[in-house]
């Protein structure tokens, strides 16, 4: 694929510049990426403590335990700001790191839909086990 | 103007910022490493994640399967390595949020915060696994 500001015969040094600034959603990201990981705090404390003391238990008691509505509320949450947090973090972490244009854009747009087909899966499944 | 720019920019040494291989591993420096490879590493647990809720969704065969593989000794390291993971990357995540504010950026209290990160971390991690750990040796 050949980007935008690519050297070619007939561009003109203007044409390769023009239109190549911030997207103009980076002070977004940041705020998105901070109040995830406020809401991650509490959350985590209670994931990662129950997750532990789950570990072992058999169907009956797991599907017990996550039919339980604030288990299920709190799972959900935990789901949802988890997946939200991790895909806006790994995006930076490509970024920063790819550098092949087009390898780039395609692992960005992958590990989105990656994380996105992952947590519908979790939310769906939790869902399932609840209701 | 990039033409001109391109050739005379090879005219002259350009100053370089020194080559990482110079550096040791202060604590800051393996610190902020560490909150970038521990997100990274969380993020790929969340396959784990995903594979108890579907399998438990599946019914109890699957489920039963999914604990083979978590309480095997491979798997539970695995479970702790990720709860070792979280928790330092949450004492990390909260301290880069008071840094955001601001406060406490400095070499002294970045230091501090660094060796209270780790404490924390080796601390909650034991409370977490205390009650498993009873069990084992009991
Ligand atoms: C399973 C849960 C989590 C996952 C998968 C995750 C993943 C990530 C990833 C991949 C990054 C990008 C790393 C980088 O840019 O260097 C990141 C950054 C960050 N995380 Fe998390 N994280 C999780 C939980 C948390 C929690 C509980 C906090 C609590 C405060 C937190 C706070 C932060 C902050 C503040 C950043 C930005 C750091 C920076 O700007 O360098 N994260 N996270």
């Amino acid at each position: 694929m050949k980007m935008k500001w690519e050297k070619t015969d007939k561009k003109s040094d203007m044409a390769r510049a023009t239109g190549l600034g911030s997207a103009g959603d980076g002070t977004h990201h940041w705020m998105a990426q901070r109040v995830s990981a406020i809401a991650l705090v509490p959350l985590v404390f209670w994931a990662l403590w129950s997750v532990v003391n789950l570990v072992g238990a058999d169907h009956a008691a797991f599907t017990e335990w996550l039919s339980a509505p604030i288990n299920a509320i709190l799972m959900i949450l935990f789901i949802v700001t988890t997946f939200y947090h991790a895909v806006l973090g790994n995006q930076v972490v490509i970024e920063d790191y790819v550098h092949c244009e087009c390898l780039k854009i395609a692992k960005l747009i992958g590990q989105k839909l990656f994380f996105a087909a992952l947590g519908v899966a979790c939310a769906f499944s939790i869902l399932q086990i609840a209701l | 103007m990039s033409s001109e720019m391109n050739s005379s920019s090879t005219s002259y040494e350009k100053p370089l910022s020194p080559h990482l291989g110079i550096y040791g591993w202060p604590l800051n420096m393996a610190m902020s490493i560490l909150h970038r490879a521990t997100g990274v590493a969380l993020s790929i647990g969340l396959i784990a994640l995903t594979w108890l809720l579907v399998a438990a969704a599946s019914g109890p065969e699957k489920y039963d399967q999914f604990m083979e593989y978590a309480t095997h000794p491979i798997g539970q390291l695995f479970l702790f390595g990720w709860t070792v993971a979280l928790y330092f990357h949450l004492f990390s995540g909260v301290r880069h949020l008071v840094w955001d504010t601001g406060k406490l950026f400095n070499l002294r209290n970045a230091k501090i915060g660094g060796i209270a990160v780790l404490l924390a971390t080796v601390i909650f991690t034991a409370l977490t696994w205390w009650p498993k750990l009873e069990g084992w040796l009991s």
